[in-house]
């Protein structure tokens, strides 16, 4: 299995220790240039959104000050949306990279392995039956993607190769889930099937200072008090999952935190944002090449904040009379990379 | 290392039963199908008689409301068959020549090619004609299979089933999210395409599903010509070169048949996934596995699926339905689970 062989790899005896310090310099530096990206790309959206904005006139309104128009442009749109972006783009990074580290295969993606549509099955069934639509939605995609990747897990359990099958029984459980989202976007009246579909293309354009918060406070969660147990112990897990229960490690029991932190992560900012396609599937491979070693995981969530922010700048300037929603920039521009990915999985006998 | 038991048997076991049992079997076949198409005709939200049927062949009543209905039904129907035979046969082709049991036209991303260029063609056209149509759905499809091809023979093991299905379901995705790009950006062409996208049968015309199939057929004539070659092919590559086939060659026309029947089924009732996969799998129960027993047999039991599927996603919820395709994709999922689940046992994917 390719993690183990890329955890041999890292753990080989004999490597001079510069290797590690020059590996997390590189890391450093990615997550240097990324952060200027984000900060850069941020500040451009800021004046050139859909409309461009009088430089003084935002200058005031950051300084404190309201400017009519350009205070409520900036203070209910463009910032908020801003910060929904960033933190959906991380969220999704994350948990893409989690799965794809634990499982050893870049194509381990939660938008790739079904539980992405787990999450939009659930959210999409809780907006048209139950008509939910405030931060409850957010319990119902985490409970869907919980669902999906528990029957994707049973389904994949035992046996050898758990990561192929589970990406298969995933792709499977994905079609079908896909099948009922759209089943159920054609019991709906056509206004209410034109959102939930905008919704599933992942959409910035709803996004509030509430929405912020509950973006906010979900991921701080899982990220504050779940993600560093999580990383500590899938170092182990990469090991090999005997020498991981040799050295200690209750193996049963980290595997399913780190399906929950990683479904979690991943489907909070489904349930505010829709899916944002190729995010989380993308952000770690980029994170990889960038690095130029395995995925880190604090660096892929950077990295999706990144793509998102600035897949949202281009949404808003490139096409700005037709209202584009983010998610369809990142995935036609998604699409490319994701074939880079493939290519570069293949060659180094990851694809599977 | 990458075919199963089913595709990699001894060839006295996979000879199957014998020549009257597979006649049997195809004779089933045929019965079932006739059952199939009279419960299309008679079943749904509004069930009509047999006579009713009888009469409304010959000459439509106008004014008899049941013959009304099985006019209406008549072009599903064939539909049905037409597309049902494609897709079936299209995923026995693409079985033997790659020697996969895991692949599908949806599977593979075929399907989604074929859609998105659909949805280009009609967006940048308008009202499309059907040929035109056709045709786009036969490049996106090729393009995307070459694509899938290319991207999975990278790397040592070359193109196993399990690189393929990731490397295709990963397209797909990829695909699919540039055609909902351009019917984000053009609304009239989203609305067109709300139900084609999701595969029905119950939005084309008789005239639509007839012009299809002179297309099929030549493509099923050419998938059917390499029945041989995938026979072959199934004893692993190196003993098919032994037997004098010529593999590559045998790959591109099966290719080329495969993507006209993939393509012209798109292009007619939107993209279908699973019966690909679920057909000659089920047909290999019937006929054993020999190719040239398989890919007929597809023929006749792909339409008996799609015929099926239809007509009980009327009978579930009227007087809505449920699309053909979503029915496919909820019996086609759990199938390609317990394919993948018994593939892995035996051989490493």
């Amino acid at each position: 299995m390719s993690a183990i062989e890329q955890s041999t790899r890292r753990h080989e005896p004999g490597r001079p220790t510069g290797v590690a310090a020059r590996r997390s310099a590189r890391v450093r530096i990615a997550a240097l240039w990324m952060l200027l990206v984000l900060l850069a790309t941020a500040a451009a959206y800021i004046f050139w959104g859909r409309d461009r904005l009088p430089v003084d006139e935002v200058l005031q309104v950051l300084g404190g000050a309201s400017v009519p128009g350009t205070s409520f442009i900036l203070m209910e749109d463009r910032l908020p949306r801003l910060v929904v972006g960033a933190l959906a783009g991380a969220g999704l990074g994350i948990s893409g990279a989690l799965f794809q580290r634990w499982l050893g295969n870049p194509l381990a993606s939660p938008d790739v392995i079904g539980v992405g549509f787990g999450a939009s099955a659930a959210a999409i069934a809780a907006m048209i039956v139950f008509g939910v639509n405030d931060w409850k939605l957010s319990a119902f995609a985490l409970a869907g993607g919980l669902a999906v990747a528990a029957v994707i897990y049973w389904l994949s359990a035992s046996g050898q190769r758990t990561g192929s099958r589970l990406i298969l029984a995933g792709l499977a459980i994905g079609a079908m889930l896909q099948a009922l989202i759209q089943f159920l976007l054609t019991q709906t009246e056509v206004n209410t099937a034109s959102d939930a579909m905008r919704w599933l293309t992942g959409s910035l354009s709803a996004s509030t200072w509430e929405r912020a918060a509950v973006l906010g406070i979900g991921l701080g969660a899982a990220g504050i008090f779940l993600l560093p147990v999580v990383l500590r112990q899938l170092k182990l897990l990469e090991l090999g999952e005997d020498a991981a229960a040799a050295l200690g490690l209750h193996v049963g029991r980290a595997r399913v935190l780190l399906v929950f932190t990683a479904v979690a992560l991943g489907a909070i900012p489904i349930a505010v944002t829709g899916p944002l396609a190729f995010v989380a599937f993308l952000a770690g491979p980029i994170t990889a090449a960038l690095s130029r070693s395995a995925i880190h995981v604090p660096l892929a969530g950077l990295t999706g904040a990144t793509l998102v922010v600035v897949a949202n700048f281009f949404a808003a300037n490139l096409f700005a009379q037709i209202n584009l929603p983010v998610g369809v920039i990142t995935g036609a521009f998604g699409a490319p990379f994701l074939i880079w990915v493939l290519v570069r999985a293949n060659s180094t006998g990851n694809g599977g | 290392m990458t075919a199963t038991e089913s595709t990699l048997r001894p060839a006295a076991q996979r000879s199957g039963p014998g020549l009257g049992g597979k006649l049997g079997a195809l004779a089933l076949l045929v019965l079932v199908l006739a059952a199939a198409v009279l419960a299309s005709l008679l079943l749904g939200a509004r069930n009509v008689g047999l006579d009713s049927v009888l009469a409304a062949l010959s000459n439509v009543d106008p004014a008899d409301g049941d013959q009304v209905v099985v006019q209406s039904r008549m072009a599903r129907t064939v539909g049905a068959i037409v597309v049902g035979a494609a897709l079936g046969l299209a995923g026995a082709g693409l079985q033997g020549l790659t020697r996969n049991p895991l692949a599908d036209t949806g599977i593979l991303g075929l399907n989604a090619g074929s859609s998105l260029a659909v949805v280009v063609v009609v967006a940048l056209a308008g009202a499309a004609s059907l040929p035109l149509v056709m045709a786009a759905a036969f490049l996106g499809a090729a393009l995307v299979m070459t694509l899938v091809y290319v991207v999975a023979s990278v790397g040592r093991e070359g193109a196993t089933p399990i690189k393929l299905a990731l490397g295709g379901a990963a397209l797909a995705v990829g695909v699919g999210s540039i055609t909902n790009t351009i019917l984000m950006i053009s609304k009239s062409t989203l609305d067109e395409f709300r139900m084609w996208q999701i595969g029905s049968l119950s939005g084309g015309s008789l005239e639509t599903y007839l012009l299809a199939v002179p297309v099929i057929a030549v493509g099923a004539l050419v998938v059917l010509s390499t029945a041989r070659a995938c026979n072959a092919v199934a004893m692993g590559e190196d003993t098919a070169i032994a037997l004098g086939i010529n593999v590559n060659r045998a790959r591109l026309l099966g290719s080329v048949g495969v993507v006209l029947l993939a393509g012209t089924a798109t292009a007619v009732a939107g993209p279908i996934a699973f019966v690909g996969l679920m057909i000659p799998h089920a047909v290999r129960l019937l006929v054993g596995g020999d190719y040239r027993w398989i890919m007929p047999a597809s023929l006749l039991a792909g339409p008996i699926l799609l015929l099926l599927a239809d007509t009980a996603g009327r009978l579930v919820l009227p007087p809505s339905e449920i699309q053909v395709g979503v029915m496919c994709a909820m019996l086609g999922g759990p199938i390609f689970i317990i394919m993948m689940r018994s593939g892995m046992k035996s051989v490493k994917l």
